[in-house]
């Protein structure tokens, strides 16, 4: 601990002490605590204790207090866990302190007990104590443990959950030492410690309060999940008859916590071991389908398991789309369509029984299919065929188009009909299958039932959004007719459909529904702007013209997506009308400049400077015809605007113009041989002529000292970049030759100050060279890679803060009277 | 009590309801679907239209769709629950003999009457040069083509009313305000409850002082103009009768709006005109307000919208003063003092123009493209007429329906073929059956009564299950033409006590709460109203002849015996016969009760639920004794 630190403790002590000086910030307590974390694991705490006995003595004064505060209280049983985690400081503090501390006579028994901040503190203190085994004897000599086991059902839920996680700390702790070594060991020669929780999981496990059986089983979870000793295994040895005990219940109780801790049992123990799997293959069977869902997903995603109970596992996944499918089948369907998953009863009494079981049943069912289908292990064969159907009928269901003739199927039509929720479930989960192939005939019941949801009203703007993304999803997976770069026919028919549906939610009311479909009318663009096929679907229709005059919507989102939708057109020349292509586009850029320099909101100028630097990047037409202007134009909005992020993007926009003037920035391939980075002088003495037009100078010199560090970094690194291109040809140059260069220097000394009113004038290139010399790049590169608050983040600092806070409440307490 | 059901259309109602004593009509919509087998009635001589094949102009009429089954003029009220089901007020205050009170809110009758007047007009600015009345014979009817020959009860069919008829009817509504309780003969009290559909609609509670039946008609829970419905008040009904829920249970009216909205931005963008046929009164102005909040953001600014109607400047400045019947939004807005509709801002930026007709300034304005609201919604008569005629060769239009009464399919029909575009944004906000669902929980009435097509799924989707009313009991439906005898009995009636009678008595506690006391009263009913006076004392008998014969009227008022009250515990009464020195008592079980032997006194005490016997030889002194034994266990007051 450095000496200043030292200097303050004591009276630091002294505030903590002392009731009438309450703290006011709860964070402090916390960096408190984290500084002297810190401060122990780099050195001995038994040291620091001797060095600094304000310490002890603030944990005894607490100890006497009877009116101090609970967090105070909190605070001191986690230091003094933090101070005895080290063995040796142990014993020092073990004589008085700690059983005053953590035993029966300290806060355990007293009314401070009654605040959960306190009984938090008390675990949390124990946790850390507990790193040795002095400590275990410890824990048994002052009866924690059984302390432990009641605030296991704590009302507070952190405290019931901290006491858990610790009981499985202490668990490991008594076991580790032992069990090191020895493969069987048997239950008996369990030291007391371990022997006494593990009973009382057991009576937990046998007793019929459901609390009492979800505590030790999230107990367990918490121990296979986080302990890698062999012992875990004795432990599910001598623990499983009593879990697979639970199963035999009618109802499962505590079947969430059941099922995560057979997924933790069944992630640790190796895959020989047949009674686990033949448990799992239990609860599968005996679980409601409900409850069996995430169950049947966890053993999905194992890596070894046995196949017969990922078959199981995944009939019960498919279950609920299988009864779906049945139901609503007008004739008896081919046999096998899911096979091993034929809808069972209870399935089917599931889904009738409330519309909230049905719903929550699809859509967990829906959800974990969905999750399943990219993973490498999913289930082979996968199918694809089947499960298509399945979610073109939910989705028929919930829009009330389907005339199921079937009693189920009449009665899960009245339930389904309307459900946004399973709507949005089903139209992510028909994205997902996007992936795989199907039968030609599926695949056009997709596409209508995805045309048949964009088109009705009664979609609401949330189920549109995944409409818009499930329809860009399959689009885009259709395939191309072989030989032919073009877009099938199925796709062309279902584009003449599409855009006037498109057309219509253009102009919609609601402006989410603009919103996304300008998303979408984007990415579709991004994708085939060069296919003839699309391209002449699109031109024939009002798309292009709607996108443009949504550049003036009201809502400043609506107008980001327009900015970014017609940047997108313009790059495939898909924005010009056919009569006068030239005026069109100049206008467009024109707007988008407008936009930039006058809109009130910050997303659509954003999305502009992002437009501009795409079109600078690709070589967009307009701005090649006199890039140079448009560079000026652009960087001269974007110095004055508010918002940083379009500064910072203004700053990748001269980056793209740097790099076309002078070559790539440093390869990026660390393998790459080093090429010689800097450029020919003739290239570079023009280059920099040109960047001195468009005074992208005084630009990146006012962005370096902007108030905005991300702004002030991506400046620094592109004068760097500069500087380095630039190094070889200003060598006799010296920074005092040029007359501005003072004047300058003394321009951008203010700036850095903060007074950025003053222009920083013409710049001649030879010029720019010097000051990039004389400015210190490297040393501002490194300023700025610290964060904003490192000077603030120092402990001197905290205790002075601390120190200072508790000053400036007693002066206030003085201004009362 | 019974149910007279005259209209079999759900969401224009018509019935009667016997209560008590009196006859109360519960609305009187007018089915127009009729005219829809007519041709239309254009303003300008259509040379297409009067060349069609084989039809020839025909009177746009208007029908009642009533049957025999009642005689109306013995209906002592009719109560209205809003301004579309007021429309056949004419046809039955004007030619049944109907003497009774019309009872309705003032925003439904002046609304009522500009729809009306608005009616009237359009038939009667198009004067006919004759009228055919023969067809109507069912023989000639029988060869005319289909839909015609298939019309049922043609002969029922009425021409229009005219001006003066509705001025007469109207003239016989008494207005009422929400929640405003009305005696009906004494017997019954009827009150508007606020129904949230429209401005002044209402449901109706009727009630005696034992039984409650409430009536729901067109009823909102969406938060459009109108003040929100009052449910609470319907609570504890003995019947409810629904009726009046929407005519698009699949279509929600917010999507619908939106639908309309982009349907019509996207129209005019691209240079054509929009065609509404309205009402000239309710979604209207949500309509317009909707577009106020829409057409800035969607660059629409430029673009007019005309609002032609006979009554369309009635229409709009009525709904800015009817303040207390609006929402609590538009209510605080009078007090700003700010217009409580936006149109007024609209029609004050010249955005929005309003015009009796097409004819005059209307011409002289007219820029196209355009947003024009017109009536009449079956297309059949009114300026929409025009439009259709105009504007129906161009696919750069549209025709966007939003008024769900007629199939806009069939609307269309004389128009075809048609190039412009049709759009379907029916907007009906009354309660779809999740909401009634809702509301019957809520209110929980002991019965329900609706209109058959409640029962089931709509015949196009008849899978649709969630699509009709799902109650316990079920509900008991009606059709056209049908008296339904609702399912309760009436138990008990109000009976007032006199104060000084009051006084007078004396209760006797005989169970924890329940106290009893005799009362001699006379009983006095006048007006449906029964008080119980004090009887007029006894004649004195000193009096002379005249007083003498007075008293004669007047019941005997001896002095009577106490009333008793209580059971007898066998047992303990033999025990007390045996300590009073009976003795060889025995008892024999009867189904009534028991019969108690004594032996050797020859004596036999009967006694059952209500009445006790002694029978014994002559021998009143036993038969004294013995039945103050009996009176010992019973009570008397």
């Amino acid at each position: 601990m450095d000496p200043e630190c030292s200097r303050l403790l004591p009276a630091l002590c002294a505030v903590l002490a002392d009731p009438r000086q309450p703290v006011a910030d709860d964070t402090c307590l916390e960096k408190l605590l984290d500084w002297f974390t810190a401060v122990t694991e780099a050195g001995s705490s038994l040291l620091l204790l001797q060095e600094n006995p304000c310490l002890v003595e603030l944990l005894f004064h607490v100890l006497k207090s009877q009116d101090l505060s609970s967090r105070i209280l909190s605070f001191s049983l986690r230091l003094a866990g933090i101070f005895a985690a080290q063995e040796n400081c142990f014993q020092y503090l073990q004589g008085e302190l700690l059983p005053m501390l953590f035993g029966e006579v300290g806060p355990l028994g007293g009314a401070a007990w009654t605040a959960p901040a306190v009984r938090s503190g008390w675990i949390q203190g124990l946790r850390t104590l507990a790193q040795h085994p002095s400590a275990l004897h410890f824990l048994a000599a002052c009866g924690a443990v059984d302390t432990i086991f009641s605030l296991q059902g704590d009302p507070s839920l952190f405290v019931a959950s901290a006491a858990g996680q610790l009981l499985v700390h202490i668990l490991d702790l008594a076991m580790r030492g032992p069990a090191e070594g020895r493969r069987s060991l048997q239950a008996c020669d369990w030291p007391a410690c371990a022997q006494k929780i593990v009973g009382h999981i057991e009576d937990s496990l046998c007793s019929t309060a459901i609390p009492q059986v979800t505590q030790a089983l999230s107990v367990l979870t918490t121990a296979f999940g986080h302990c890698h000793g062999l012992w875990t295994q004795g432990l599910w040895v001598r623990l499983s008859p009593l879990v697979a005990r639970l199963l035999e219940k009618d109802p499962v109780p505590a079947s969430h916590s059941l099922v995560d801790l057979l997924l933790s049992v069944a992630r640790s123990a190796p895959s020989s071991d047949r009674g686990l799997w033949e448990t799992l293959a239990q609860t599968l069977s005996h679980l409601s389908p409900t409850q069996a869902g995430p169950l049947a997903l966890g053993i999905l995603k194992l890596q070894d398991c046995p196949q017969v109970l990922r078959t199981q596992a995944f009939g019960i996944l498919l279950q609920p789309l299988a009864c779906v499918l049945e139901a609503a089948a007008q004739a008896p369907g081919p046999p096998g369509l899911l096979e091993g998953a034929a809808g069972d009863s209870m399935t089917v009494d599931t889904l009738l029984s409330s519309k909230s079981a049905c719903v929550g049943l699809l859509c967990c069912a829906l959800a974990h299919l969905g999750l399943l289908q990219p993973l490498p292990q999913r289930p082979s064969p996968w199918p694809q065929a089947p499960l298509l159907g399945a979610a073109v009928t939910i989705l028929r269901l919930c829009s009330g188009s389907a005339a199921p003739t079937s009693d189920v199927g009449g009665r899960l039509c009245a339930i389904l009909v309307g459900c946004g929720r399973v709507q949005r479930a089903a139209l992510d989960f028909l994205g997902a299958l996007s992936q795989g192939t199907g039968p030609q005939e599926l695949v056009t019941q997709v596409f209508s039932v995805l045309l048949e949801y964009l088109v009705s009203p009664e979609s609401s703007s949330m189920v549109l959004k995944k409409a818009f993304q499930a329809t860009l999803r399959w689009l885009l997976s259709s395939p191309k007719t072989p030989g032919c770069c073009d877009l099938d026919p199925h796709t062309q028919l279902f584009l003449t459909e599409l855009l006037p549906v498109l057309q219509k939610r253009l102009c919609s009311p609601c402006w989410e529904v603009r919103d996304s479909g300008l998303e979408f009318l984007t990415q579709m663009t991004r994708h085939w702007g060069g296919q003839a096929g699309f391209r002449q679907a699109l031109l024939a229709s009002e798309v292009p013209e709607l996108t443009k005059q949504l550049l003036r919507d009201p809502e400043s989102y609506v107008r980001a997506s327009a900015v970014t939708a017609t940047g997108q057109l313009s790059s495939w020349g898909l924005c010009a009308s056919p009569e006068c292509p030239g005026a069109q586009q100049e206008s467009l850029l024109v707007e988008l400049l407008h936009i930039l320099s006058t809109d009130s909101e910050g997303f659509p100028r954003r999305a502009v400077m992002q437009v501009f630097t795409e079109w600078l990047r690709d070589g967009h037409a307009d701005v090649a015809e006199d890039a140079e202007r448009f560079v000026a134009g652009v960087l001269q909005a974007a110095s004055r605007d508010l918002d940083w992020e379009v500064r910072a993007q203004g700053l990748e926009l001269a980056l793209v113009f740097l790099e076309q003037l002078l070559g790539q920035r440093g390869s990026h391939c660390p393998y790459a041989e080093a090429l010689p980075e800097t450029a020919p002088p003739g290239v570079l003495a023009q280059a920099l002529q040109v960047l001195c037009r468009v005074q992208l100078f005084e630009f990146a010199f006012r962005a370096l000292f902007d108030c905005d560090r991300p702004v002030a970094q991506k400046s620094c690194d592109l004068l760097l970049f500069l500087r380095a291109k630039a190094a070889p040809c200003g060598g006799p140059q010296e920074a005092g030759d040029s007359p501005n260069v003072a004047s300058v220097e003394a321009t951008l000394q203010r700036w850095q100050a903060g007074e950025q009113g003053q222009p920083l004038g013409y710049l001649e290139p030879g010029a720019v060279v010097a000051l990039l010399r004389s400015v210190d790049l490297e040393g501002l590169r490194d300023t700025l890679a610290e964060s904003s608050d490192h000077v603030e983040k120092s402990p001197q600092s905290l205790l002075q803060d601390m120190l200072a806070a508790v000053g400036v409440l007693g002066e206030n307490e003085a201004d009362c009277y | 009590m019974k149910l007279y059901c005259l209209s079999g259309h759900p969401t224009l109602p018509c019935n009667v309801l016997k209560f008590k004593s009196t006859t109360i009509m519960l609305d009187c919509g007018l089915d127009m679907t009729s005219t829809l087998n007519f041709l239309p009635l254009p303003l300008v001589q259509s040379p297409r239209l009067s060349n069609l094949p084989g039809w020839s102009l025909k009177d746009g009429n208007a029908f009642l769709d009533k049957t025999e089954l009642i005689d109306l003029s013995t209906v002592d009220v009719i109560l209205i629950s809003n301004y579309h089901c007021m429309m056949a007020l004419p046809y039955i205050t004007e030619h049944t003999g109907f003497t009774g009170t019309v009872y309705a809110t003032e925003p439904s009758v002046q609304i009522g009457r500009l729809l009306m007047e608005e009616l009237v007009n359009f038939i009667e600015r198009v004067p006919k040069a004759q009228s055919a009345s023969l067809w109507k014979n069912k023989d000639i009817q029988r060869l005319l083509p289909s839909p015609l020959k298939d019309a049922v009860e043609v002969s029922t069919w009425r021409r229009c009313y005219t001006m003066q008829e509705v001025n007469s009817a109207l003239s016989k509504i008494q207005l009422v305000g929400y929640s405003q309780k009305i005696e009906l003969f004494g017997a019954v009290q009827v009150t508007p409850l606020s129904s949230g559909y429209a401005l002044g609609s209402s449901n109706w509670s009727i009630q005696s002082h034992y039984e409650k039946v409430s009536y729901v008609s067109g009823s909102s829970l969406l938060t459009t103009h109108p003040q929100p419905m009052d449910q609470a008040s319907l609570k504890n009904s003995d019947v409810l009768i629904l009726t009046g829920l929407t005519q698009i249970p699949t279509a929600n009216p917010d999507s619908m709006v939106g639908e309309f909205c982009s349907n019509l931005s996207l129209t005019v963008r691209n240079g054509g005109n929009v065609l509404v046929p309205c009402y000239p009164s309710g979604v209207i102005y949500d309509l317009l307000e909707c577009l106020y909040q829409y057409i800035d953001s969607a660059g629409l600014s430029s673009i007019p919208f005309y609002f032609i109607s006979p009554v369309a400047n009635s229409s709009l400045e009525f709904s800015q003063i009817f303040a207390e019947w609006l929402c609590h939004n538009k209510q605080t807005k009078v007090y700003l003092p700010e217009p409580p509709f936006p149109h007024a801002e609209l029609i004050q930026t010249n955005k929005l123009k309003h015009y009796p007709s097409i004819h005059g300034d209307f011409s002289n304005d007219f820029r196209q493209p355009c947003v024009v609201f017109t009536g009449h919604p079956s297309l059949r008569f009114g300026d929409v007429v025009h439009f259709m005629e105009l504007w129906g060769k161009s696919s750069l239009n549209t025709v966007i329906f939003t008024e769900p009464d007629f199939s806009y399919l069939e609307a269309l029909a004389p128009y075809q073929p048609l190039a412009m575009k049709c759009i379907y944004c029916p907007i009906d906000t009354r309660l779809n059956f999740i909401q009634v669902s809702k509301l019957l929980k809520e209110v929980q009435p002991l019965h329900v009564v609706c209109p058959e097509q409640y029962t089931q799924p709509p015949p196009a989707q008849s899978h649709r299950i969630d699509l009709m009313i799902d109650c316990q009991p079920p509900a008991m439906s009606y059709r056209r033409a049908e008296v339904l005898a609702l399912p309760f009995k009436r138990r008990y009636e109000k009976i007032e006590i006199m104060p000084e009678l009051a006084d007078s008595l004396v209760p006797m506690e005989i169970k924890p709460g329940v106290s009893l006391a005799t009362v001699s009263a006379v009983l006095h009913t006048k007006d449906n109203k029964h008080i119980l006076q004090p009887p007029p004392r006894p004649a004195q008998p000193t009096g002379g002849k005249k007083r003498k014969r007075a008293s004669d009227d007047i019941p005997d008022c001896k002095v009577l015996k106490p009333l008793l009250s209580g059971s007898i515990p066998v047992e303990q009464f033999v025990q007390t016969l045996e300590k009073h020195g009976f003795s060889d008592i025995k008892v024999e079980d009867t189904a009534k009760g028991h019969i108690v032997l004594l032996q050797e006194a020859e004596t036999l005490i009967q006694i059952e639920e209500d009445s006790t016997h002694i029978i014994c030889d002559n021998d009143e002194m036993l038969r004294v004794r013995l039945r103050d034994l009996v009176l010992k266990f019973l009570q008397k007051f």
